[in-house]
C-alpha cells in the first residue's frame, strides 16, 4: 500500500494544472475582443469557401497501424516487469532462464511482425 | 510576530498537512519554470535558426530581441477566441487541456538536480509513468483534429495519431535498455547507477559494447518524432497542411498546444539526459556536482540535447509520410528489439 502513497502528488499536480489552464483562459477572456462574423467562423481552406465534408473517409492503413501498435505496445508493457527483475534474477543464477523465456515471447511476436511485413501491412 | 510564526498560524488554521502546501508551491514553481523554459527555448531557437540559415532572427523587441517571445505570449493572450461553426464545441474546448496536462504532469519525476531537493517527487514507477502520461497526448491531438471540422485539421490529426503511436513502440523499447541495466524504473535510481564518471554513463558505457548508445540514438530519433520536430513534422507540414491539427485554434487555446509542444521537447531531452547521460552528475569525479552544481550540470546536458534537436530542425528537409511510417515499423522496431535482446543477455549473464 505504501507504494501508492506517493501518487496523491500526481492528483495534486493534475488539479493545479487544470486551475492554471482556467486562470489563463479567464485572463484571456478578460482582455480579448469578441465579435464573431460568419466568415470568421468558417473552416479554414486556403481562402476559398470550403468544399464538401470535413470528416472525410480515411485509408484503412491508419486503423491497421493502430492495431499493430496495440499488439506491440502491450508486448512492451509485459517487458517492463521482466526488465526490472532480470538483474536480480541474474545474481541468483536464474538470469539465463529468464532471458530465454522472454526471448521465446519476443520471438513469437517477431514472427507476427514478419507475417505482417510479408502481408504488406507495414507498407504505407 | 515573526514571519515563520505567521506561516505556522496559517498552516494550522487551514488544517492541511504541510506536504500538501509544499506540493502546491512546487506545482506553481514547475508551471513557471515550464513557461520560462518554453519562452527561452523558442527565442533561442529562432535566433539560432536565423544564424544557421543566414538570417537575423528576432531583433527589435528588447535588446537583441530577447523580449520577442514574451510579446508573442501577450499577443496570444489578447487574441480573439474563435470556435468555428463546424466545430464540435465540447471536445474542441477540451482538446488543448488534454494535450497540455500530460506535458505538465511529466515534470513530476524529472530529477533536475540531486534528489530530493531538485526532484518534485521520485515516483517508484518513474519512467513508466512518464511513458504512460505522455501517450495521452495522442488522444488530445486526434480529438483536436477531428473536432475542428476542417479538412487540414482532420488530416493532420490522423497523421499525427499514426505517427505518435508508431514511434512510441521503439521509444519504449529503447527506454527498456537503461531500465535493464539499472534494474529500476525510478528516475533517481537510474541516474544514481550511472554515477559521476562519464565512461559509466549508459550511453558511453563500453561494457555494453555500444549497444546502449544505439538505444540512445533510437530514443532521440523517436523523441524527434514524438515532439513533431523536423524531419518528422508531418502533422503540421506548413506547405501541405498549413498547420495540421491546430489550424482552427486561436489565441490562448493555440498557446496551450504551442506550450505543450516545446515543453515536450524539453521533457524528452531531460529524460534522455537522465536515462543515458548520467542525469545531474558531473562527467568527471573531481568536478563539483552537489547542490546547485547538480542543477547546472543537468540543465547543461539537457539544453545541449535541445540544441542538437533544434540544429537538426533548422537543417534537414521533411520526410514523406510513407518513409516516416516504414522507417518506424521496418527499421527502428526490429533494431530496437534486437538491441534489447542482446543487452538483456549481457545483463542476465553478469
Amino acid at each position: 500500500m505504501h507504494f501508492a502513497a506517493d501518487y496523491w502528488y500526481v492528483a495534486l499536480f493534475a488539479l493545479m494544472g487544470v486551475i492554471f489552464i482556467f486562470v489563463a483562459l479567464f485572463l484571456a477572456w478578460l482582455i480579448r475582443p469578441h465579435n464573431p462574423t460568419p466568415d470568421k467562423l468558417m473552416p479554414y481552406e486556403c481562402s476559398v469557401r470550403p468544399v464538401g465534408e470535413a470528416r472525410v473517409q480515411f485509408r484503412i492503413i491508419f486503423y491497421l497501424v493502430a492495431l499493430l501498435f496495440l499488439a506491440f505496445d502491450v508486448e512492451v508493457v509485459f517487458l517492463f516487469p521482466w526488465a526490472v527483475v532480470l538483474r536480480e534474477l541474474g545474481s541468483i543464477g536464474l538470469g539465463l532462464l529468464a532471458w530465454f523465456d522472454m526471448m521465446l515471447f519476443i520471438g513469437i511476436l517477431l514472427l507476427a511482425w514478419l507475417y505482417a511485413y510479408r502481408k504488406g501491412m507495414l507498407d504505407w | 510576530m515573526s514571519l515563520t510564526q505567521l506561516c505556522e498560524r496559517l498552516l494550522n488554521w487551514t488544517g492541511l498537512p504541510v506536504e500538501v502546501w509544499v506540493g502546491l508551491v512546487v506545482a506553481v514553481i514547475i508551471f513557471l519554470f515550464m513557461t520560462v523554459i518554453v519562452l527561452a527555448v523558442v527565442y533561442l531557437f529562432r535566433k539560432f535558426a536565423g544564424f544557421i540559415q543566414l538570417r537575423l532572427g528576432p531583433r527589435y523587441v528588447g535588446p537583441r530581441g530577447v523580449l520577442q517571445t514574451v510579446c508573442d505570449a501577450v499577443k496570444l493572450l489578447a487574441k480573439e477566441d474563435i470556435i468555428p461553426a463546424e466545430a464540435d464545441k465540447g471536445i474542441f474546448i477540451a482538446a488543448p487541456l488534454i494535450v497540455f496536462l500530460p506535458a505538465y504532469l511529466a515534470y513530476i519525476v524529472i530529477p533536475f538536480g540531486q534528489p530530493p531537493h531538485f526532484q518534485p517527487k521520485d515516483l517508484n514507477l518513474g519512467i513508466l509513468y512518464v511513458l504512460a502520461i505522455t501517450s495521452i497526448t495522442v488522444v488530445g491531438i486526434i480529438t483536436a483534429g477531428w473536432a475542428s471540422g476542417s479538412k487540414w485539421a482532420t488530416i493532420g490529426g490522423m497523421r499525427s495519431g499514426a505517427q505518435l503511436i508508431s514511434y512510441e513502440v521503439p521509444m519504449s523499447l529503447a527506454v527498456l535498455v537503461p531500465v535493464l541495466i539499472s534494474g529500476s524504473l525510478s528516475m533517481k535510481d537510474i541516474a544514481e547507477m550511472q554515477g559521476d564518471r562519464i565512461w559509466y554513463w549508459n550511453a558511453f558505457n563500453i561494457s555494453y559494447f555500444g549497444l546502449a548508445f544505439i538505444a540512445f540514438v533510437i530514443y532521440m530519433i523517436c523523441a524527434l518524432a514524438e515532439t513533431n520536430q523536423i524531419p518528422f513534422d508531418l502533422p503540421e507540414a506548413e506547405s501541405e497542411l498549413v498547420a495540421g491539427y491546430n489550424v482552427e485554434y486561436s489565441g490562448m487555446r493555440f498557446a496551450f498546444f504551442f506550450l505543450a509542444e516545446f515543453s515536450n521537447l524539453f521533457v524528452v531531452c531531460a529524460i534522455a539526459t537522465t536515462l543515458f547521460l548520467g542525469g545531474w552528475y558531473a562527467p568527471l569525479p573531481f568536478l563539483p556536482d552537489d547542490g546547485f552544481w547538480s542543477l547546472l550540470w543537468f540543465m547543461l546536458k539537457t539544453l545541449t540535447l535541445v540544441f542538437i534537436v533544434l540544429w537538426i530542425r533548422s537543417t534537414y528537409p521533411r520526410v514523406r509520410i510513407d518513409q516516416l511510417m516504414e522507417f518506424a515499423w521496418k527499421r527502428l522496431f526490429p533494431i530496437a528489439l534486437i538491441d534489447l535482446g542482446i543487452v538483456s543477455l549481457i545483463v542476465a549473464l553478469r
